[in-house]
């Protein structure tokens, strides 16, 4: 029976399952006895087990059928649940979540038997009490079998295939005296947002040589397929020595090999030997299938769904019918009396409508993210041995299902953060006439425009001398500049590459990972991400996001001949300010509007333009904000208020730091959107 | 490695011939989506040089690359004959300004000659092959290299 069409519905319903089964589980460790959840558990894992012994998947069919035979034991009554039990519980959750995972990306649920789990659920039948410890054993030979695989050649880049280009590529840098290498990095395991961290490695390589090829190819890296390494070959002036000094800056980077390219010894691809063409791919997919398959597998089998509320669906519906009814009646406006003007009235009012509607077809409940941060918190408590308790509100507040997907990490890191830095051990906190048991809170709410997700806790906080000290001592400021920046600017420091203020390097935070990468993740969303301390208090990390990613509203300046869009949210007022009111800070131009000094930004400067009339007595300046900071840009002269489609610009234009999209006006002409927060 | 499927692939395939200055270029007709008429370009600050900017194609933003100034040959001149041609490749679209389109060749493998990697300009990394038809020559455009996006990553 071909089964695939139900897969979809098959990924949904499990992963709806066993996050019920983790909301459960985590209940009755508190309540061990409480029967309705005993029966609720029971009745999940006979569904999941159900469910994947019709879509042919035995192996989790396995794990949850013997699951449920522990389980039913317990709610006959023949057993009890106790801690030992409840972590093998978890341990099997862990092992489904790993087959759903493997059945999303590659259609199939895998090969690992979980044998240990089986074993230690068996050993709970038999009323031996075999601790879950067992399972940790089997990922540790897992890992370890990584591990061996690669001690076989760790110098990867070794073993890199060069095509002809690559081949003289390389040739033409010996002639113009530079050097070429092959450089392996590996890194850290357990580090999140890899990509990220790909990108950061990337740049840092860019700035001292030129790329020349990437294994896995760099379109595979930015889609986080690959594993903890990657190579490259890089031309450059620089020494090795430079190369690992400035990698071994990076964070998270466990390992990083480096060598001369030798053209004598490196493989390469022929290009006209077709015969030999054919042996090369063959050699090349069996190399592949060690990096379990990379290309055909690695892509998602099944797309990605939202589901609807019906109810949502007939607004819909409405909204499209009225269309339809405008529609006719502008096709006899000319033959009728009705004014031309309401007709576009009610147009604009099903438009906005019609918006709202399919923004909310998209939009997806928090909760969605924040269930599984319960049993992170629960996790994060028995590793660290700290008391901690997760308090969450606003879970049911919505957010653009791409946010939804994406917000998933960078929370997770601020919670790890939060238990594992922020929290102090239940000594001091009794000490300095704190609970001991810590507390997390994670909170959600709609803010205007804006969503705001709010991670605090009320541990240590954050030292600012501290911070400043390690600052200076790491060299990321000078002792100058360190003396003339307040406290604020100092925390901000936090979110800047490779700082970390953990005293010791634990295996849950501390590395400097993550702030930096944060912060760049919430950006890339569109959002900003700010934290407030208090010392002794705790801190709390404030992510602001938008509410909608497609359409905003904007204001429509003009400078020169060319039209530009700043979103309307990040405007404060415009100000007519004359030019005799401009006044001088160590060079940069500013202005006093009513008690506060505001830097001027000429944005004519800032986007390559002719200053068209340099004897202007007065200039229009748009007062935006970013957070508390606020600036001003200088216009030529204002359009109007105008609602707009935010567009990308497509791959080949990312880097552009003050352009964060484009759009398409009335006319048909593309209008480029600022991005106010990296222009201030 | 895709260079060398890329070659295979060709074997007996059409190519538009397209004019800058004086030279007769060939662009496989498999990358091309739309050929359109010079449209306004909106100029992007910041972005490399040879990208003149983005165009509005049937709702979609699309950039423009010059190819002219990507080869250091002298800016575009706008006139009659000028085309934006738009082809895609991996999912990413892209417009190329050219003087003229002249037209659609066949050509088999026999057709094409390999170029040496001899030379030293940059220009010949976006060369894959001559292309003869009768009397003249007509230089293929490696699509691939020419559109590869530098960037090594974004987040």
């Amino acid at each position: 029976m071909d089964v695939s069409q139900y897969l979809e519905i098959f990924i949904d319903e499990s992963k709806e399952h066993l996050q019920s089964l983790n909301t459960c589980l985590l209940a009755l460790e508190n309540k061990p006895n409480d029967k309705d959840l005993i029966n609720e558990v029971f009745r999940s894992a006979h569904t999941l087990k159900g469910m994947a012994a019709t879509m042919g998947f035995k192996r989790m069919n396995q794990l949850t059928h013997d699951m449920e035979n522990v389980l039913s034991e317990i709610r006959l009554g023949n057993m009890s649940i106790d801690p030992v039990l409840l972590d093998t519980m978890f341990k099997c959750l862990d092992a489904l979540e790993q087959y759903v995972e493997s059945i999303v990306q590659t259609g199939n649920e895998g090969e690992n038997e979980y044998k240990a789990i089986i074993e230690a659920l068996n050993a709970a039948l038999n009323g031996e009490k075999k601790p879950a410890e067992v399972a940790v054993e089997a990922e540790a030979v897992l890992s370890q079998d990584v591990i061996t695989g690669e001690a076989v050649n760790e110098r990867k880049h070794q073993t890199l295939v060069f095509t002809d280009f690559e081949r003289h590529a390389v040739v033409q840098a010996k002639k113009e005296n530079l050097k070429s290498f092959g450089v392996t990095i590996y890194l850290s395991e357990g580090c999140v947002l890899k990509s990220a961290r790909a990108f950061i490695i990337f740049r840092t390589l860019e700035k001292l040589g030129s790329i020349i090829k990437s294994s896995p190819a760099v379109q595979d890296i930015e889609d986080e397929k690959f594993e903890y390494d990657f190579s490259v070959v890089v031309v450059s002036s620089e020494g090795e020595d430079k190369f690992l000094k400035e990698l071994g800056n990076i964070a998270e980077v466990e390992k990083v090999l480096i060598d001369e390219v030798d053209l004598e010894t490196a493989i390469t691809a022929p290009i006209s030997d077709e015969d030999d063409q054919r042996d090369e791919d063959e050699e090349e997919q069996k190399g592949r299938t060690k990096d379990s398959d990379s290309k055909s597998t690695n892509k998602p089998v099944t797309n990605r769904t939202v589901r609807v509320d019906i109810e949502r669906l007939d607004t819909l519906m409405n909204l499209v019918s009225e269309l339809i009814i405008i529609k006719n009646g502008l096709l006899t406006v000319e033959n009728t009396n009705t004014n031309f003007s309401e007709q576009i009235e009610y147009l604009e009012r099903i438009t906005t409508n019609l918006h709202d509607a399919v923004m909310k077809v998209r939009m997806v409940p928090i909760e969605r993210v924040f269930n599984r941060f319960p049993r992170l918190i629960r996790d994060l408590s028995r590793k660290l041995n700290k008391q901690m308790v997760l308090h969450m509100s606003g879970e049911e507040t919505e957010l653009d299902r791409t946010v939804i997907d994406e917000i998933g990490d960078p929370l997770v890191h601020l919670i790890r953060n939060a238990g594992d830095h922020g929290l102090e051990t239940p000594d001091t906190r009794v000490r300095s006439g704190k609970d001991a048991t810590g507390n997390v809170y994670l909170k959600a709410y709609q803010d205007g425009n804006n969503v705001v997700i709010e991670v605090g806790e009320d541990g240590a906080g954050i030292d600012v001398t501290k911070v400043k000290n390690k600052a200076i001592n790491s060299g990321a400021i000078s002792y100058d500049q360190a003396s003339t920046m307040n406290d604020q600017e100092i925390i901000e420091l936090l979110f800047r590459p490779s700082f970390s203020t953990a005293d010791k390097i634990s295996d849950v935070s501390g590395r400097g990972v993550g702030l930096d990468v944060v912060k760049t993740k919430i950006e890339a969303l569109g959002g900003d991400i700010e934290v407030k301390t208090t010392l002794g208090k705790g801190s709390t990390f404030i992510i602001r996001l938008p509410l909608t990613l497609a359409i905003i509203q904007a204001l429509m300046v003009q400078l020169n001949e060319e039209k530009y869009a700043i979103p309307l949210n990040s405007i404060q007022n415009i100000e007519d300010v004359k030019i005799s009111d401009i006044k001088y800070i160590q060079g940069s131009e500013v202005i006093n509007l009513r008690g506060r000094v505001i830097p001027i930004i000429r944005l004519h400067d800032k986007l390559d333009l002719q200053v068209a009339d340099e004897n202007k007595t007065s200039i229009t300046v748009v007062i935006v904000n970013k957070g508390d900071k606020l600036a001003g840009f200088v216009v030529d002269s204002l359009i109007g208020q105008q609602e707009i489609v935010i567009k990308t610009l497509g791959k080949y234009l990312t880097n552009l730091k003050m352009i964060a999209g484009a759009t398409i006006l009335g006319d048909g002409e593309v209008a480029l959107i600022l991005d106010v927060n990296s222009l201030v | 490695m895709e260079n060398n499927e890329n070659a295979q692939k060709i074997e007996l395939s059409q190519f538009i011939v397209v004019k800058l200055g004086v030279e007769q270029y060939g662009i496989n007709i498999q990358y091309v989506q739309n050929i359109v008429r010079m449209i306004n370009i909106t100029r992007v600050p910041k972005a490399p040089y040879y990208i003149k900017g983005v165009v509005n194609l049937r709702g979609d933003i699309i950039p423009v690359m010059s190819i002219r100034l990507k080869f250091d040959m002298e800016e575009d001149i706008q006139t009659d004959s000028t085309r934006i041609i738009f082809v895609k490749l991996e999912g990413n679209e892209i417009g190329l300004i050219v003087d003229e389109v002249k037209e659609v060749i066949q050509l088999s493998e026999a057709d094409i000659d390999n170029i040496s990697r001899e030379s030293h300009e940059e220009k010949d990394a976006y060369v894959f092959g001559v292309g003869k038809i009768g009397e003249s020559l007509v230089t293929l455009l490696n699509i691939e290299e020419l559109i590869k996006v530098n960037d090594p990553l974004k987040v």
